[in-house]
């Protein structure tokens, strides 16, 4: 038996949820409601206003990766020296959030970073200041990086606990010191599982709402608030296609670019 | 034992026993039926749901949505996904223009006869054909006594920069177009370009001052009850549930008018179980089942006897049972599908503006 048809049920999945999907979403994008085919939609995508929104989605998303790739690199290196095949703490520890439904975890930042919430119910507690999180970019920037920091920890974890062992051996005994060995061997050994990580925190990260919505306080408002909005509130598939669209294309260039630093899609081939 | 009656016992017996389910049968002829209702978050009592499956062996698939653009665009997705709908009053306009609701038949909703007068006969939908009433109430602006000193009898009060901070907006094109429309002396249904940008401006403007805390719809309510904003635009039902966490809230419907709405019950064209429906909207304006919806959303009731046996308590709650006088000035949304663009254009202004 072939070994491709074991792969039938995911290609029949693809082409319901994926491809089709994509289909409408193109024509939605080039006609207008009456079916005629045009480009006005995109007229309505490019206007000065909405380039702003744009802008906004791209840098909080981009500090959203810096962010999660800073906080997680240390984690992940941290965790790939520990043996942990009899004690599973750290690794449990930094699954335990993605066992909840992100919206729940999302709602439960709300209620710490409120202004009458648990964080600011601690630090008047301890004598110190109130800070006003809720609504600001601050705050949706922390609800992303708390969501998506296991995306970045867990590729980059996978390719350095694979790393050879030998290797750094080597490098240690021709005589480079540890800061040495981390920065000419590790870093450019773990590049496949940084792009991997890079591309999973950044992708959902450029295109989040609810978390813009909720601890943003409906004040952030991103392309994801926008699509929603197109499509929901005024029930403008049209418009909203051409912006997902343009959201896309945008997400292929930047793997695209990615893809030129890990050529051979060595982190865990996830893309 | 005499033998004959022995026998004419158990012929009795007998005859009860095959009797008993067909009469089962009669009260039940819905058994077995799966009837898919889509409402708004919150916004039934969930007891009443078990009592309808046990006293009519229909069982209910139960989906919720949070506002009725949202509700609108599941329906011309494919309308056939649901028996019982509770769109709003313009919605179910919109709806009956584009054909996409049955027509009810009253011999199945024997309980629509015991609604208020007022309600039987709204402009959106005359004579009810297409909906009947579920719950009523207003748009109004919820305070916080201890955090507002000046008198709330207006919608001004929401664009006082000594608020700054404080404002909670609701995260709907209608609603809150609608607030600065009528602070702005328009109608919420204006059709007039001049009017919506001038709104727009004003909306912008509160947001750019920094007046608005945050724009939400069902998260509003729990952060009033927190203390984390001294005002809010919120409906009457959702006030109410407020005001019961925390006594410090209080609740207005400003001078200038406001919104009065109707959520209907309607079955969307295309639905498999009319008749099922109808059960289900005939059991939801039974006095009881109606009474403990009351209890449970707190928003007005359309049924008399449910008003009738109101404490004079909930009675004379202006929130829980609008008075006359305000009803006379508030107004209805209507449709406003045919200039729905001009209403995008300006909403979106407000939402991107920073």
């Amino acid at each position: 038996m072939k070994r491709s048809w074991l792969a039938t049920p995911y290609a029949i999945w693809m082409l319901m949820f994926t491809l089709v999907p994509l289909v409408f979403v193109v024509y939605y994008a080039f006609t207008t409601k009456a079916g005629d085919v045009t480009i006005q939609n995109f007229a309505k995508v490019f206007t000065p206003g909405n380039l702003q929104v744009l802008v906004d989605s791209l840098r909080l998303a981009l500090f959203c990766t810096v962010l999660c790739l800073v906080l997680g690199f240390p984690a992940a290196y941290f965790l790939s020296g520990k043996d942990f095949s009899h004690n599973q703490t750290l690794v449990v520890l930094i699954l335990v959030p993605m066992w909840m439904n992100f919206l729940l975890r999302t709602y439960a930042m709300m209620t710490i970073l409120e202004n009458n919430g648990v964080l600011n119910t601690v630090l008047t507690a301890i004598g110190l200041p109130k800070v006003s999180l809720i609504g600001t970019e601050a705050a949706v920037l922390m609800g992303m990086v708390y969501n998506f920091l296991p995306f970045m920890v867990l590729p980059i974890y996978t390719v350095l606990k694979k790393l050879d062992r030998r290797v750094i051996e080597a490098a240690e005994d021709l005589g480079a010191n540890p800061m040495q060995v981390f920065v000419k061997v590790v870093i450019p050994l773990s590049v496949p599982g940084v792009v991997s990580g890079i591309t999973m925190v950044f992708m959902p990260a450029v295109t989040t709402f609810a978390i813009s919505r909720l601890l943003g306080s409906g004040m952030i408002y991103l392309v994801g608030d926008m699509i929603e909005d197109y499509y929901i509130t005024f029930t403008n598939r049209q418009v909203g296609s051409a912006l997902s669209l343009v959201m896309l294309v945008l997400v292929m260039l930047s793997i695209g670019l990615l893809r030129r630093v890990d050529p051979k899609g060595e982190g865990g081939g996830m893309w | 034992m005499n033998k004959r009656i022995v026998v004419l016992v158990l012929a009795a017996l007998v005859a009860l026993a095959t009797l008993t389910p067909v009469l089962a049968e009669a009260e039940k002829p819905y058994a077995g039926t799966t009837l898919t209702v889509c409402n708004w978050y919150d916004y039934i009592d969930e007891a009443v749901i078990g009592m309808f499956e046990e006293e009519t062996g229909i069982s209910i698939n139960y989906v919720n949505f949070t506002t009725n653009e949202e509700l609108y665009t599941k329906l011309e997705a494919g309308a056939g996904n649901y028996d019982v709908i509770f769109p709003s009053d313009y919605i179910i306009e919109r709806l009956i223009k584009d054909d996409m609701l049955e027509e009810l038949n009253y011999e199945n909703i024997p309980n629509a006869q015991g609604l208020l007068d007022w309600i039987k006969n709204p402009d959106y939908d005359p004579d009810s054909v297409h909906s009947l009433a579920y719950m009523w109430g207003t748009v109004g602006i919820v305070y916080n006594t201890t955090m507002v000193d000046d008198p709330v009898d207006s919608w001004g009060i929401l664009f006082d920069k000594k608020y700054a901070g404080q404002v909670l907006m609701m995260n709907s094109i209608r609603d809150t177009m609608g607030v600065a429309l009528k602070y702005l002396g328009y109608s919420m249904n204006t059709d007039d370009p001049k009017a919506l940008e001038e709104a727009a401006a004003l909306l912008i403007q509160q947001k750019k001052d920094g007046i608005v805390d945050g724009y939400f719809v069902d998260e509003t309510k729990d952060k009033m009850v927190a203390g984390e904003a001294a005002l809010a635009v919120m409906w009457s039902g959702d006030a109410m549930y407020a005001m019961e966490k925390n006594d410090d809230l209080a609740y207005a419907v400003p001078m200038e008018g406001s919104n009065v709405w109707i959520d209907g019950m309607c079955i969307p064209k295309g639905s498999q179980n009319k008749e099922a429906a109808e059960c289900f909207i005939n059991f939801l304006c039974r006095e009881d089942i109606a009474r403990m919806n009351m209890d449970y959303i707190w928003y007005s009731t359309p049924v008399q006897a449910v008003v009738d046996g109101m404490s004079e308590e909930e009675f004379n709650d202006a929130t829980l049972n609008p008075p006359q006088e305000v009803i006379d000035r508030c107004e209805y949304f209507l449709d406003v599908s045919d200039y729905y663009d001009i209403y995008e254009e300006n909403w979106m202004q407000v939402r991107i503006a920073r």
